[in-house]
């Protein structure tokens, strides 16, 4: 292959070439690499929140280029600016039959929100989801569940909105409307049915309700049944004894037991994965039972149980009544239920924090709406 | 000198195969099986000959209680998921077989709730402790020390702690761990959580000390070894008794690095010991937790071994909300 001249020189003058070769390679690969990652930056950059004291490592890491995209959902956010009425402007009451809830408003902004809704939960079906294919005059008919359930959802957006304030306007206003939770579908995503025992089990007590991956168990193998054991149920999320030393044993029924520690951790894990963050947006992980070393938001969080607690047993548990078989839980046949990650899909906030009850007075309270 | 800068061992003998000695009269021949055989691909990390496997009365026990946990376990799995093996496959990692569940105490719970763990268990405690009646019976018709027996004890004293000792003192099989690949690792984290932390348990600190440290002796004693290997370090027995030059300057290379060195007797030692405790202290801290302290936290700070904080908490920074 090469001219004779050529292997002759080579064969007299033997050179060891793989040790130059390797250290060439390393040494170029590394200026390749080093020069790559300072002129394209690091690909994978975070940003954290310190949510602690200084050296205890309690901080809340997010990659960037995932706080850059944003929620999409925010994109299609519909608003219309409330009418602020005038003396004489007639009421929907007096206009419409059968207006239980918004009858006191205005017949412009009764409109106004009717339209909205219909933005927010019915975008393809239109008016005719709550209200049918009839005639106007037809709409005042309460034939169609759709429309049953819209109105305990408003009422129930209401209490939200005035009753849990310190949850939904925790750091500033924020609120919540029909959006929140629907943001364009009929059914709002990550809502939860019961599914324990999981399918198939054919065991009972502990194993009947863990060791699954299953929509409430978050794919992990804790157990399926902590949002119905805890935000429906009302039992005692926290597990650990106040002292040193305590009396007791499993199976008495106070002493909380390994699987209490597992459901425990299993809707903290829900916690996390419907906020998009970790342990440390709350808690101090060294002590998480502690309420002296919890953060800011741990009250907020902790209001938010009590929310959910009752907007589940008081709103939509009820409902299974109104509700055909097919929108009913596959195993149970329950109401479809709502926690955390029902309206905040993932972000610290809904919406990332959008005011989306400024525009919306009317679904601000129980009592006659404040225009400005 | 190129072939001792290699992870792979250079040097592979391959010829007949060597069945043992059989000079003790005790038949020890007759159970020896598997006729042996040379792999160059197991010669490079280790002895190049493949077998033979003495089993003996304990083996044969081992094996048969060992499969049959083994079997009552993925059994009892297949079932979980109604004998679909499809199913069974994608959900392998997150099945297990749950200890019974806590109102039933220490008696025996229905077949259902823990009662196929209870008898597997069973099996297993057999499996383990043949296995350990072998190692240590094989040392002795070997002549040589129990030394690999007792370091197998230490670590079957943290088995029993988690699946017999303590739950016998917690009143409960339910303490026990579950058989399962994520459970028994969701085990561990409600554990630590359950009783408030067991970073603050001093004994599960020690464990750490050992369990690191024992990685860092690995591989300071390996490397060193190695490195002296040219000079004929690696025969470390000769060496003990007769110290050549390859010790000499292994000592001198740790004693100038750091002012002391080990020997090459009692690097064996440190090594052993390290290992041996790391399941022990371990095994004492997994067994106070639940039956003499129930909040390691609080105990911490009762002991003054929890740090308070400053109350610069800075919660200023990320209070007007996020994303």
């Amino acid at each position: 292959m090469f001219p004779k001249w050529f292997d002759d020189w080579n064969a007299k003058n033997p050179t060891n070439i793989f040790g130059p070769a390797i250290l060439v390679g390393i040494v170029g690969s590394a200026v390749f690499a080093a020069a790559f990652f300072v002129s394209v930056g690091q690909p994978y950059a975070t940003a954290s929140t310190q949510t602690g004291p200084r050296g205890t490592g309690m901080s809340i890491p997010e990659f960037k280029y995932v706080l850059a995209e944003g929620d999409p959902t925010i994109e299609d956010y519909y608003t219309d600016d409330p009418i602020v009425p005038s003396a004489g402007d007639p009421l929907a009451k007096d206009i419409y039959e059968n207006v239980q809830v918004l009858g006191d408003l205005t017949e412009d902004n009764f409109n106004r929100l009717m339209n909205a809704m219909t933005a927010w939960v019915s975008p393809e079906q239109g008016c005719a989801y709550c209200h049918g294919d009839g005639d106007l005059e037809t709409y005042g008919e309460d034939n169609l569940y759709t429309k049953v359930v819209s109105r305990r959802m408003i009422e129930m957006t209401q209490n939200i909105n005035e009753s849990w304030d310190g949850h939904v306007n925790a750091n500033g206003e924020v609120g919540v409307n029909c959006s929140t939770c629907h943001r364009g579908q009929n059914v709002p995503s990550e809502i939860w049915f019961k599914n324990t025992p999981v399918l198939n089990t054919n065991m009972a007590g502990w194993s009947a309700n863990q060791n699954r991956a299953t929509s409430t168990s978050q794919a992990t193998s804790l157990p399926s049944d902590q949002l119905e054991k805890y935000l429906l149920d009302y039992e005692q999320i926290t597990v650990h004894d106040l002292e040193s030393r305590v009396a007791g044993s499993p199976g008495d029924g106070e002493t909380r037991t390994i699987q209490h520690t597992e459901r425990t951790y299993s809707l903290m894990n829900y916690f996390s994965n419907s906020l998009g963050v970790n342990c440390n947006f709350c808690h101090n992980s060294r002590a998480f039972y502690d309420t002296e070393q919890v953060t800011p938001q741990w009250g907020t969080a902790s209001l938010g149980i009590s929310m959910v607690q009752e907007l589940n047993n008081e709103y939509l548990v009820p409902l299974a009544e109104v509700l055909p078989e097919d929108r009913l839980g596959p195993v149970h046949g329950d109401a479809p239920k709502l926690a955390c990650k029902t309206c905040h899909k993932g972000y610290q906030q809904p919406y990332q924090g959008l005011n989306v009850i400024a525009d919306w007075p009317e679904l601000a309270t129980t009592e006659t709406p404040e225009y400005e | 000198m190129i072939e001792y800068q290699n992870i792979f061992t250079q040097v592979q003998v391959q010829g007949n195969p060597d069945w043992g000695m059989d000079d003790q009269g005790n038949n020890m021949m007759a159970e020896r099986t598997f006729p042996p055989r040379y792999s160059t691909l197991i010669g490079w990390i280790g002895n190049a000959q493949l077998g033979p496997i003495y089993l003996g009365y304990f083996g044969v026990i081992s094996l048969a209680t060992g499969l049959l946990w083994f079997n009552i376990v993925g059994l009892n799995m297949l079932a979980q998921v109604g004998w679909d093996i499809p199913e069974f496959i994608r959900q392998l990692f997150w099945l297990a077989l749950e200890p019974p569940s806590p109102e039933y105490g220490l008696t025996m719970p229905p077949l259902n709730d823990g009662g196929w763990y209870i008898i597997s268990s069973f099996f297993l405690l057999i499996s383990v402790l043949s296995w350990w009646l072998r190692t240590y019976l094989l040392a002795e018709q070997h002549n040589m020390g129990k030394h690999v027996a007792w370091a197998f004890l230490g670590a079957i004293w943290l088995f029993l702690v988690l699946g017999l000792f303590r739950p016998i003192l917690m009143g409960s099989w339910s303490e026990a761990v579950p058989y399962g690949i994520f459970p028994h690792l969701d085990w561990t984290t409600a554990f630590s959580i359950r009783y408030g932390n067991l970073y603050y348990n001093p004994f599960h600190c020690l464990s750490i000390v050992f369990l690191y440290g024992s990685v860092l002796l690995f591989a300071m004693h390996g490397a060193t070894i190695l490195a002296v290997t040219r000079q004929g370090g690696d025969r470390e027995l000769e060496q003990i008794i007769d110290r050549g030059t390859a010790s000499e300057r292994a000592g001198l290379f740790w004693r100038w690095t750091m002012g002391f060195n080990a020997t090459m007797e009692g690097i064996h030692r440190w090594a052993w010991w390290f290992a041996v405790l790391t399941p022990v202290t371990g095994g004492i801290g997994i067994l106070l937790t639940g039956t003499v302290v129930d909040n390691w936290f609080i105990w911490a700070q009762e002991h003054h071994f929890a740090p308070a904080y400053d109350g610069s908490y800075g919660y200023e920074a990320y209070n007007g909300g996020g994303n």
